[in-house]
């Protein structure tokens, strides 16, 4: 493991410098459970305090320090997004690999659900559970409902893997062998899907983390708790950009298309490494 | 034509199987949720001041009436439907009395003009760049501008069209940021009325490019690059045929298939984009619509909004599914 990582951060650009940025924006965010003030006081500092020595990212119109809003927010835009991609990992593996392994009408079916999953609009649906919950809402509920709506692009690439396993030789061993189908699935199977499900979660966590800042911009989430699109909900609530308190807007901007950068570039990194095909093209074969 | 009547017939059935689902599911998330949409009606009417509380008994029964939610779930289930065929979702509360559905109606075109405009030079340019820069890998230019359209398209719609407003709104303004026309001018096919249509929709339409060009560059990419070993086209290249042919007609039109399905895909996808760069320009589609619908706690606008786009979805990807067959001969065929 630590061999891969630091062979990969030698020789793939790419990968070091998405591993950097996403591990200082982490500890970044890690930081947060340093900070001076609780993340969701108000008014507790000189309102619209351009960036200085002392505010180095400025005060917003609330009081509040652009630093350590930020450092709480990307920690809870982090922890939204990694909520989401796991529990949309369990229900992906669980339809793909039963889909592809079981076949026949099991796979129909499954994949019939799947596609119908796919062409249904994702935004309306949730704005639609916001609008039906309202107060009750909590990010533990978005993150849920994002989850039951992001699993089914995924769910088909590991049924394709699972399918061409299924035909393989140690397959048909291991049911002679008298072992059961979930024991298949997870002993035999899983590992050969395994990179397949760790490349499809780096670009789930970006879907996700995009999904959250879009409903927290719109005030559709929790927005006492800081979020990266909760600060720049707040700040469009104040009229940031025509008050001339830019800092508010643009620090978490540049942050979160920092964070964005680095995991996309993580992701289609590993997505190489995964394949070995565009590793020998990058070798110049 | 076997096969093709096939295909056509596995293709209606999704495209029902979809409409079904998903009306049934917008339906479930309304009634499952705790909060009663009638309570909260009557609350937001009534939390100006007291009200006598007769006229809220008869205003909760109205409002019960009007959202047709009388009686058992399977009752209003079937009730729903039925004012789903008949195009009927009742009043809006915002704009009362307006219907919700001629509201709809009058969103829909912006809507569908702008995602089909946008769609369009998306996918043929992300298409177009994605194949050249798999067939020729070592051009220095299409890397760059690979690099450019994949570093985007992980940002959400909202913070690029954000940066675009700021750029072309606010520090170099030469672009109206807000509304789908001037006010001033007449609708109709004026040459000042095209012409403002075109540059209000500009900035929208670009954001929804920006976010859209990278994943079709990508996968274009790839498709290509894996195309251009393929045996057919290594031949092609023993025989002597020209590059040019190789590229368009034996290996891009081939990776264009997938793509084509892959549009079908990404389409739930793309509406939702559709919807935040609506509201963030303040273009008056179903997306800005459905927005206000919600600030302002407008029940049946919000589940009217969200079913008709459901059904709209579906068939935008039933008419690309019918597009499919002109391409790939083999559901012609088999």
């Amino acid at each position: 493991m630590f061999k891969i990582l630091r062979d990969m951060l030698r020789y793939n650009v790419e990968f070091a410098i998405g591993f950097v940025l996403t591990l200082s924006i982490f500890l970044f965010a890690l930081a947060h459970f340093w900070a001076p003030l609780p993340d969701t006081a108000i008014y507790l500092l000189p309102p619209d305090m351009p960036p200085s020595a002392q505010y180095w990212f400025g005060t917003t119109s609330r009081g509040q320090d652009v630093l350590w809003q930020m450092s709480s927010a990307i920690w809870n835009t982090m922890l939204f997004g990694l909520t989401v991609t796991v529990l949309s990992r369990l229900l992906a593996v669980a339809v793909g690999m039963l889909s592809g392994y079981l076949g026949g009408r099991w796979d129909q079916a499954l994949m019939t659900l799947n596609d119908t999953m796919i062409a249904l609009p994702n935004i309306p649906i949730l704005l639609l559970v916001y609008f039906v919950m309202r107060d009750s809402m909590s990010w533990p509920v978005l993150a849920a409902t994002a989850a039951l709506l992001g699993w089914n692009y995924d769910a088909r690439l590991i049924r394709s893997v699972t399918l061409s396993l299924r035909n393989r030789e140690f397959t048909r061993h291991a049911v002679f062998a008298g072992m059961s189908v979930p024991q298949i699935l997870v002993r035999q199977h899983l590992p050969y899907v395994m990179p397949v499900i760790f490349f499809t979660a780096m670009n789930n966590l970006i879907w996700a983390i995009g999904l959250e800042v879009t409903l927290s911009v719109l005030g559709f989430s929790d927005i006492n708790r800081p979020t990266i699109g909760g600060m720049i909900y707040w700040a469009n609530q104040h009229q940031a950009i025509i008050a001339g308190i830019w800092w508010w807007i643009a620090f978490p901007i540049i942050a979160i298309v920092l964070l964005f950068l680095g995991l996309f570039l993580l992701a289609i990194s590993v997505n190489e490494y995964i394949d070995p095909r565009s590793r020998l093209s990058r070798m110049g074969a | 034509m076997d096969g093709f009547a096939k295909y056509l017939g596995r293709r209606l059935f999704q495209f029902f199987l979809v409409i079904f689902l998903g009306v049934s599911l917008a339906f479930l998330i309304t009634n499952l949720s705790p909060v009663d949409p009638v309570e909260q009606s009557v609350a937001l009417m009534t939390n100006f001041g007291a009200t006598d509380p007769r006229s809220v008994e008869l205003m909760r029964q109205a409002l019960q009436e009007l959202y047709g939610l009388q009686g058992s779930m399977l009752d209003q289930y079937l009730a729903f439907w039925g004012r789903v065929i008949r195009g009927d979702f009742g009043p809006s509360l915002s704009a009362f009395p307006t219907p919700v559905m001629s509201l709809i109606m009058s969103a829909l075109p912006w809507t569908i003009g702008l995602l089909t405009l946008s769609l369009v030079i998306t996918w043929t340019l992300g298409n177009l760049l994605g194949a050249l820069a798999g067939y020729y890998r070592s051009n220095l230019l299409l890397k760059f501008s690979g690099a450019a359209v994949m570093a985007l398209h992980p940002v959400p719609a909202y913070i690029i069209g954000l940066c675009l407003l700021l750029a072309f709104g606010f520090i170099w303004p030469i672009l109206p940021i807000s509304g789908g026309a001037q006010m001033n001018l007449q609708p109709g096919l004026t040459l000042d009325y095209l012409r403002s249509l075109i540059v209000h929709g500009t900035l929208p339409a670009l954001t929804l490019v920006l976010v859209g060009l990278g994943s079709w560059f990508i996968s274009m990419r790839s498709l290509v690059s894996n195309i251009v070993t393929d045996d057919h086209v290594v031949y092609a290249e023993l025989g002597g045929v020209s590059s040019n042919t190789i590229f368009s007609q034996y290996v891009a039109r081939n990776a264009l298939l997938p793509q084509l399905t892959g549009l079908a895909l990404s389409l739930g996808n793309v509406f939702g984009g559709a919807v935040i760069t609506e509201f963030l320009f303040n273009y008056p589609g179903v997306g800005r619509l459905m927005i206000q619908g919600i600030y302002r706690g407008d029940y049946a606008l919000v589940l009217g909004v969200t079913t008709i786009s459901i059904i709209a979805v579906a068939v935008a990807v039933f008419i690309i599914d019918l597009i499919y067959p002109l391409i790939d001969p083999r559901v012609r065929l088999s």
